[in-house]
């Protein structure tokens, strides 16, 4: 076990710029750790080979021994969402994993039947192999090539039929366990703290449920569960790590679509993976979380998506919450400073008019 | 397969990362066609329609593996002159008896190079064993299965011409048979456009040879139709053509629904089966195991030992009971008199024929089709014996069925008293799961079962013993074969347990030394050797259990032989002596596999051979050989009677020796190949409370698929119930294209009703681009609904029951319902409640001219149950 140094880490000096905000090369070490802690674990995600068996979702719960979403084991109050197989919808206190479905079609240049029951349309004039064969093959020739190529480059997207392309994105999100983590800096308790591997955990009989770390999370990741006030979220599952185990999602995915391990390794790998993806064409493929120059100084856990972050309901360009903390105390400062001084001009003035 | 097994899944990903291509084709854009290289949706139902296509496609092309095609399958063979194809009698074979949907095969036999032989060391009682085959009720019972795994006997060699050009040779046959299975006809049939079609036959050919290999992998959605035996066959003769059988990276793959679902008819339990394929004795048939034997007792391939097997089994169940005086005991089997299927016996059950019935892992309200006739089957008995992990519907239905609801059932008339019993789960329990692969795999307990919780095998056990002592002093002969049963496996635990080491052992069987035999070429038929299960012969050799090895896949070769054991003897792919060629050479380096050593005389390679070790690869049989020696050096396909793969089959199936195109009992369109609509062998069960849905219908316009979700297990009873899988699919959808939600007024999130004339259920709609409308190439759309089948009333995760939309028609050589493909309307709104229900689904027969399906008290027909028959209720 390392042991956390009695010295603050305000007083070693390490990375001085970057304690809020920017690469961080050491998050335990700024954290306190001696330098023989463990290396910083976490999780690459590779959508591009999620099948959306929520295993993840279900492991997890299995082994955190969560409660089901907000039903608690109540009959028929959750219902289908409606949207595509999420009906777990959105990170939380109860759900660490979280599988998005998100369906996206695109129709390749052929004709468009008219639909109606059978029947009805017996003697529709859409295209037949009778008449006009050539020119329907050569163009649906071209979309089943196109096809060919794209479902081979993006490996998400099926060709199905020759005139639809649909693509069914799966992803399972969670925790990034941010190298500048909002929730960590603005606990009061201490009940969230960073662990030896360069996680992020919350101490559940420490929280207090104050909420503060909810709204700094710049993903939503961190929630208070209904009926008890304190939050939860992901641990990396802390308890298995310290066993020497894996977390149960990475154990339970059967497709290695979440992979854990030392975070230089899962970022090796994760370059590796989008150069052969890129090679192969697949334009839309990047690294989210990855950046350590980016809001967040870089995730712990980081993911390769297919398309935009927002289509899988993640922001954009995350920034931590906390990062303005210097300069805003700077500010405030000054204009303390500025409000006093003016007070005191204005009575020393006062006096010296008189 | 990413649906409903993504653990096996992530196997092909790891194939398609190599660069393995991966094709769907499915009605549905399901989870596997977002990962696939091409989806190639389909209309349900056409599947022999498109693999008959790329049969056409290799065998007018010329792509076809030649040299394996000439020495390893029965190509070459020639067809009696009496076949008539389809082509000539509007898409039936010769030998129908269209009055009872039976055919007579004799037409369908080879001409023979010898004169046939009787199969028989005896003529006389050959003859009459083939009389008796043709009485109905042998025919009911199951021929298809009468053959056991050893594939139909075949009476003698047929003639060859090994150039294919003889219009009799089988070659040719299946050539003119597929002629017009041609691209624009899978467009007019399968609603699939020719272009993708080529897509599909270019992957698949050009993967195809001898350093390549196709794999084909299918489940339910091919085995759960009128004619899913024959969808099998189909892709059968295409992986026997391409020359993708007994190699690597070949073979047809079925994935199964449950964990050990391949064990439960290794070790059977069908009504038409005894362990290892061997077939249930009829009781007009089979008055002797003379008479049993008889058909094998000169056959060609290792099925000629059935007699060995059948002794062996007989001395494993009744010990020293079984003596060659009394023919092994042999009458204590019990013997099948007719068809004993699961449905046929719901309909019995109705009719008062059945008394008592245990159901075991099974919720058949809500798992088999037409759930309202399985309650009202349930209804009718005396007693009902329930063992399952949670209080499923089919214990509950009494007081909790829909028909309470609509008045169709009362708890004040069902006179059936339910026992349930909780049962231990896969954790809680000793024993194997056998695999699709053959493998056992060996569990061990992890956990002690909760309170009252037992094992299946606990259960029997005991039942087994408090009954044999009940019977104890008995005299009665018909009690004999319960005392004679050999009952003594040593009790573990505090729960006396039996051992179910002990019981693998028993099955294994052993040797005159009283130990472990290590194959079943061991199996004598003089009562010396004993042996519950021939095929699983050597999984206990040594004295070791041998399933429970667990070497990992990184300590050993490229086969694991070493993890688990398969049946037989422990091969890993079955007939891979056609790895090799006819010389005993690799095809290939690449796919090299088993091959012939000649320095050291004897097969060898990555797997164990599927071959008699020593027997050269150019051994030719002498006049007059019998069982494995029949079969010649480069006769691959050790279990068939000529040794060779059936393109052809001139025995065995019942609805035809090729495989033809037929529209599914229930369809929304015209057969487009032939007049004959749907197989003509289909099973039926008709009566009140299973209408059929006229094909070509107005009123039912709509095909409807059943199918599973990753999220919940089959018939719900495993997942329903578990908070962390309901949430993940928490209630009752069906699936629709955003076409069809425009044409019938439907929206996302909300609820419709569907309407058969079985029932009406009501679901939440999802619209979503993945389901989409069929058009096939004369213009006509087919509008598919999926509709997922987990749900029922019980659990956290809740909603109708799909399978109450269904009716029950059955494939006849398997008495498998078709419930991959059926029809229906669909309408927005929720469906009525009470006998509002009954009135809508009425007026819906009505209108389409199918009789009422108005029932007596507890389903029973009006009439007789106001004359009180049928039953014993009074």
């Amino acid at each position: 076990m390392t042991s956390i140094s009695s010295v603050s880490a305000a007083y070693t000096g390490r990375d001085p710029d970057h304690r809020l905000y920017g690469p961080l090369p050491d998050v335990q070490g700024e954290a306190g750790y001696d330098g023989d802690h463990p290396a910083r674990v976490g999780f690459f995600t590779d959508t591009s080979v999620c099948i959306g068996c929520k295993a993840c979702e279900v492991a997890c719960k299995e082994w955190n021994a969560l409660p089901m979403d907000d039903s608690h084991g109540t009959r028929d109050v959750i219902g289908l969402s409606g949207m595509s197989y999420d009906n777990t919808g959105q990170l939380g206190a109860n759900t660490w994993r979280h599988v998005a479905f998100i369906e996206q079609s695109r129709p390749v240049d052929l004709p468009t039947p008219t639909f109606g029951r059978p029947g009805d349309d017996r003697q529709d004039s859409g295209p037949s192999p009778a008449d006009g064969p050539r020119d329907t093959q050569a163009a649906a020739q071209q979309s089943v090539l196109n096809a060919e190529a794209l479902s081979e480059f993006d490996p998400q997207t099926g060709q199905s039929g020759t005139d639809k392309q649909i693509r069914w994105l799966m992803s399972s999100d969670v925790c990034k366990h941010c190298t500048h983590a909002g929730c960590l800096d603005v606990c009061p308790t201490g009940a969230l703290f960073r662990t030896e591997f360069g996680t992020v955990v919350v101490q559940g009989d420490i929280c207090n449920g104050c909420g503060y770390c909810v709204p700094s999370c710049p993903y939503g990741v961190i929630n208070q569960r209904k009926g008890d006030g304190r939050v939860f979220k992901c641990t990396l599952c802390y308890d298995r790590l310290t066993d020497g185990l894996m977390p149960a999602c990475a154990t339970a995915c059967p497709t290695q679509s979440i992979q854990f391990g030392n975070l230089d390794e899962l970022q090796a790998r994760a370059d590796a993976r989008l150069a052969t993806l890129k090679r192969q064409g697949v334009e839309t493929a990047r690294l989210y979380g990855r950046d350590e120059d980016d809001g967040v100084g870089g995730a712990g856990a980081f993911f390769l998506l297919l398309d935009e972050p927002e289509v899988y309901g993640l922001p954009p360009d995350p920034i931590v919450t906390t990062r303005d903390l210097p300069a805003m105390w700077r500010s405030a400062a000054a204009a303390a400073a500025m409000i006093i001084g003016v007070a005191l001009s204005a009575v020393l003035g006062s006096r010296r008019t008189r | 397969m990413a649906e409903c097994h993504p653990v096996g899944f992530q196997w092909v990903m790891e194939a398609k990362g190599r660069g393995a291509k991966v094709i769907h084709i499915d009605p549905r854009f399901t989870r596997t066609s977002a990962v696939a290289d091409l989806h190639v949706p389909i209309r349900a139902g056409a599947d022999i329609a498109f693999l008959g296509g790329l049969i056409n496609h290799v065998l007018s092309n010329d792509l076809y593996f030649r040299e394996y095609v000439v020495a390893y399958t029965n190509a070459a063979a020639l067809v009696g002159e009496d076949f008539v194809d389809t082509e000539d009698l509007e898409g039936v074979f010769s030998g129908l008896d269209p009055e009872h949907g039976h055919y007579d095969e004799t037409s369908w036999q080879y001409e023979f190079d010898e004169p046939p032989h009787s199969g028989s060391d005896d003529p006389q009682r050959a003859a009459e064993q083939k009389a008796a085959e043709q009485h109905p009720a042998v025919q009911d019972s199951d021929r298809a299965q009468a053959a056991g795994s050893g594939g139909p006997p075949i009476a003698a060699k047929p003639k060859r011409d090994e150039t294919l050009q003889h219009p009799r040779t089988v070659f040719q046959v299946l050539k003119r048979h597929f002629a017009r299975y041609t691209p624009e006809m899978v467009a007019e049939v399968c609603g699939i456009e020719p272009e993708v079609f080529d897509q599909v036959a270019r992957w698949v050919t050009e993967n195809s040879n001898r350093d390549r290999t196709t794999a084909w992998v299918y489940s339910v959605g091919w085995t759960q139709h009128s004619v899913g035996a024959q969808y099998i066959r189909t892709a059968s003769i295409l992986q026997a053509l391409l020359g993708n059988i007994g190699r690597p990276g070949g073979g047809i793959l079925a994935l199964r629904g449950h964990a050990s679902i391949q064990g439960s008819t290794d070790v059977p339990t069908l009504f038409n089966l005894l362990p290892g394929y061997l077939p249930m004795p009829h009781a007009l048939q089979h008055h002797s195991l003379e008479d049993y034997v008889a058909d094998a007792a000169g056959k060609a391939g290792f099925w000629g030992n059935k007699r060995a097997y059948t002794v062996s089994l007989l001395k494993a169940w009744f010990g020293d009971a079984a003596q060659p005086e009394n023919d092994f005991c042999f009458d204590h089997l019990p013997k099948v008199t007719g068809d004993h299927s699961s449905y046929r016996t719901i309909a019995d059950m109705i009719e008062g024929k059945v008394s008592g019935y245990f159901l075991v892992g099974e919720n058949p309200t809500v798992g088999h089709p037409n759930g309202r006739m399985n309650r009202f089957g349930l209804a009718n008995l005396d007693w009902l014996v329930v063992r399952d992990l949670q209080l499923i519907e089919s214990a509950t239905f009494w007081h909790e069925a829909p028909e309470i609801e609509t008045g169709e059932l009362a708890p004040e008339t069902i006179a059936t008293e339910v026992f349930f019993l909780p049962a231990a789960t896969h954790a809680e329990k000793e024993g194997t799961f056998t695999q699709t692969q053959r493998l056992l795999q060996w569990r061990h307990k992890a956990v002690e079962p909760p309170e009252d919780a037992r094992s299946d095998l606990w259960f029997y056990y005991h039942l087994g013993r408090i009954l044999r002592e009940r019977l104890a002093d008995s005299t009665d002969p018909r009690d004999r074969p319960l005392l004679d049963l050999t009952w003594d496996y040593p009790l573990i635990g505090e729960t006396r347990d039996p051992d179910a080491a002990a019981v693998l052992r028993e099955i294994n069987g052993t040797g005159p030394d009283g130990r472990a035999l290590s194959s079943y070429v061991q199996m004598a038929d003089d009562g010396s050797t004993t042996g519950g299960c021939w095929i699983y012969c050597g999984v206990y050799a040594d004295e070791v259990n041998q399933a429970a090895r667990r070497k990992p896949g990184r300590e050993q070769g490229l086969v694991a032989s070493e993890w688990g054991w398969a049946w037989p003897l422990n091969r890993r792919v079955l007939y891979n002596r056609a790895s090799a060629d006819p010389d005993g050479r690799p095809w290939s380096e690449r796919k090299r596999y088993v091959w012939w050593d000649e320095e050291a005389g004897r097969w060898t390679g990555q797997d164990v051979p599927d071959f008699e070790a020593q027997k050269r690869p150019d051994y030719v049989p002498p006049d007059g050989a019998k069982a494995q020696d029949a079969i010649a050096g480069t006769d691959p396909f050790v279990m068939q009677g000529d040794g060779k793969a059936w393109l052809y089959a001139p025995a065995g199936l019942v609805d035809g020796p090729l495989p033809t195109h037929y529209e599914p009992a229930e369809s929304v369109v015209e057969n487009a190949f032939y007049k004959q609509q749907s197989s003509p062998t289909i099973e039926r069960i008709p009566g009140p409370w299973n209408r059929e849905n006229p094909s070509c219908s107005e009123v039912f316009p709509f095909q409807v698929t059943t199918y599973r979700l990753t999220e919940h297990h089959t018939a719900g009873g495993m997942s329903r119930t578990l908070p962390y899988l309901a949430e993940l699919q928490p209630e009752f959808f069906v699936e629709v294209s955003p076409e069809l939600a425009e044409l019938r007024g439907l929206a996302n999130g909300e609820f419709a009703t569907l309407i058969s004339s079985r029932t009406a259920i009501e679901a939440k709609v999802l619209v979503t681009e993945r389901m989409r409308p069929i058009r096939l190439a004369d213009g006509t759309v087919v509008h598919q609904i999926g509709v997922p089948y987990h749900w029922s009333y019980s659990g956290i995760s809740t909603g109708d029951s799909a399978n109450d939309l269904l009716g029950i028609v059955l494939d006849a050589n398997t008495h498998i319902q078709e419930d991959k493909v059926s029809t229906a309307d669909i309408r927005p709104g929720r469906r009525p409640r009470g006998p509002e229900l009954i009135d809508l689904v009425e007026s819906y027969r009505r209108r389409a001219g199918v009789p009422s399906g108005r029932v007596g008290v507890n389903g029973r027909d009006p009439v007789e149950a106001s004359a009180g028959e049928g039953s014993t209720l009074t």
